[in-house]
């Protein structure tokens, strides 16, 4: 790894995000009336992207946008032109990731047109979805109050039922939780601008019929070697991201891919109560805790690495450790492309493996000196429900995680770590507890959360009675 | 981003949200196992109501708040912190004050808020089954790559 490049600086990124940032202020005061300061804003997005197939569209969104008479046309242009630069901020970042970790690059898969796919799929669902995010830009997040939050609501009760419109519901349920627990917008003592803008951006994108739609598919078989587990979770919903290497049965290169569930949930339900939601539904997440592969038989995969995960294409297989498939195999398995929509710095999660590094501990936070370069580790980023500890972390000796960029710079979320007691290694995996445990604060917060679902299923007998 | 939920027993109070301009939630019966209360607090005005689930007034909310009530803002507290409870029913706790429960609780109590009125019952309800509706629906393995800008923390409300 080449650790040394991780600090240097990237060609034309503070431009990028400079053009970004602009917008994003523009969005604080919001769009109805906009001052000459969100005008400039919106003039150096469209600037930005004036060597590019949407000038044209982009500069003419800005105009009539600063001039307070912006259509739901132009509010996506502009989402489309931010998204165009981020997206070219991701690029670039990749391309540096690729350098750093010195693995082989994906193949270009072949882009064929995704087959399927309803492009008439809850068409009104999503025009009513575009319409709440539209008077969201124009009373911005100063100008938002509880009745503006409140218009996602039904959207969202409605696209639920959906599995099909899942991505988009699960966004606008996490974005609107979080306005609501921000409102009234104009006591906010900090607005968080670019968060908030990229949730109204990939929110705007989403409305668009298709913009969700998987890449092409094809079907794999092979060896399922897990690396470690990404938990992500907002108030109604958690995903699990299992990052593996996967060896196709046939001989052929072994690549990088990921497998995900996720699912709607109270927000009562919390801590092991979230693997518990996903455990029935990927035995993936089994195998994990257990330490074991899996050997696949034509299982759904993406063109950007994503298995579709079938349970009936899947059976356990030989145990695997983890830090042997991150010293053996990983080195040799080709990374993930990204499909042109989802290209975004946020989305950069790259699995590596670190050994031999110093740790670092101040105000700043935990960090580790890896051939005399500081990177930052976000050691909270971990279930709350598993053995890894940030402690664990800074007594570590070897910690596998993925490489990820955030607030301009690169960090480290660990998925697991190597401690070494009595001169010998001991691996403490954040997925640990992913299928169950005997540990006994992990069957504690078990029987926690499986109380919680009792008590709520039970309590709401006695209302339905009456 | 938002903390979690920080995890709390259920039993006493199953359910609790601020939404619809209320404090409103589902509170156990402390005597009869078989009853649950359907509790409200308006932000603003703190008008009040408390009744059970089969729309009977609650004994103990006629002149101020009842024991549900109170309880209700307890769990509120620990579920959202009392910083986000004080904020959205308008109680903000004195300068100098630490706002717990117990001091929103008396801000809002000082000010003599009257009963409001009960047709909220329904509405919270609803909400309640909302709420549990999460449970029923199907996990998904398709990739949702928007979850990446809402990533677990160890933090909690």
């Amino acid at each position: 790894m080449r650790a040394d490049l991780l600090t240097d600086a990237v060609d034309g990124l503070d431009e990028a995000l400079a053009a970004v940032d602009g917008f994003d202020d523009a969005l604080v005061d919001g769009l109805l009336r906009p001052q000459p300061r969100q005008a400039a804003g919106l003039t150096g997005l469209a600037d930005a992207l004036a060597a590019s197939p949407l000038a044209a569209r982009v500069a003419e969104a800005a105009e009539k946008t600063a001039a307070g008479v912006a259509g739901e046309d132009h509010f996506t242009a502009l989402a489309g032109a931010r998204t165009a630069l981020l997206g070219s901020v991701h690029d670039a970042l990749s391309a540096r990731v690729a350098e750093v970790v010195g693995r082989p690059v994906a193949p270009e898969r072949e882009a064929v047109p995704g087959g399927g796919g309803d492009d008439a799929l809850g068409v009104n669902l999503l025009g009513a979805a575009r319409g709440w995010l539209c008077d969201l830009a124009r009373v911005g997040w100063r100008g938002m109050d509880h009745e503006t939050v409140a218009g996602a609501a039904p959207v969202v009760s409605a696209m639920l039922s959906d599995p099909a419109l899942r991505r988009l519901a699960t966004l606008l349920d996490g974005f609107a939780a979080e306005l609501a627990a921000s409102c009234p917008g104009a006591t906010l003592e900090r607005v968080p601008v670019r968060r908030w803008a990229d949730l109204w951006t990939r929110g705007m994108l989403l409305t668009l019929p298709g913009a969700a739609r998987l890449t092409p598919v094809t079907e794999v078989s092979g060896r399922l070697l897990p690396l470690g587990v990404d938990v992500q979770e907002h108030a109604t919903a958690v995903q699990a991201q299992v990052h593996a290497v996967f060896e196709p049965a046939d001989g052929t290169a072994s690549r990088l891919v990921r497998a995900s569930v996720s699912a709607p949930k109270p927000d009562t339900v919390v801590g092991a109560g979230l693997w518990q939601v996903l455990r029935p539904r990927m035995s993936l997440l089994g195998a994990l805790g257990e330490g074991r592969a899996m050997e696949l038989d034509a299982m759904p995969v993406t063109a950007e690495g994503d298995l579709l995960w079938d349970d009936a294409r899947a059976r356990a297989g030989e145990s695997a450790d983890a830090f042997v498939t991150a010293r053996v195999a990983l080195p040799a398995a080709s990374g993930c492309v990204t499909a042109p929509l989802d290209r975004h710095p946020a989305r950069i999660a790259v699995p590596v493996l670190l050994e031999g590094y110093g740790v670092q501990e101040d105000e700043d936070g935990l960090a580790f000196l890896v051939a005399g370069e500081r990177l930052a580790v976000d050691a909270d980023r971990v279930p709350a429900a598993g053995p890894l500890t940030p402690e664990a972390v800074a007594g570590s000796a070897a910690c596998l995680g993925l490489l990820r960029w955030d607030a301009g710079e690169f960090r480290l979320q660990p998925l697991a770590v190597e401690r070494t007691v009595r001169k010998k290694p001991v691996a403490v995996h954040a997925g640990a507890w992913a299928g169950g445990t005997a540990d006994k604060a992990g069957a504690r917060a078990e029987k926690a959360a499986t109380d919680a679902v009792t008590v709520l299923r039970e309590r709401a007998g006695k209302l339905l009675r009456k | 981003m938002v903390p979690p939920a920080r995890a709390r027993k259920l039993a006493k109070v199953p359910f609790v949200e601020l939404a619809d301009g209320r404090l409103q939630g589902v509170v156990s019966s402390g005597s009869d196992i078989g009853r649950v209360y359907v509790s409200s607090v308006e932000a603003g005005t703190y008008a009040f109501s408390c009744s059970t689930n089969n729309n009977r007034p609650c004994g103990g909310a006629r002149g101020t708040f009842c024991n549900h009530i109170r309880a209700l803002i307890g769990e509120a507290v620990l579920q959202y912190g009392a910083g986000r409870v004080a904020r959205y029913l308008k109680a903000e706790v004195a300068e100098g004050g630490e706002p717990d429960a117990q001091a929103i609780t008396s801000v809002m109590t000082a000010a003599l808020p009257s009963p409001g009125d009960r047709s909220a019952a329904a509405q919270v309800f609803s909400r309640f089954l909302r709420h549990l509706s999460y449970l029923e629906l199907e996990p998904v393995t398709a990739p949702l790559p928007e979850m990446h800008w809402f990533p677990t923390t160890r933090a909690v409300a």
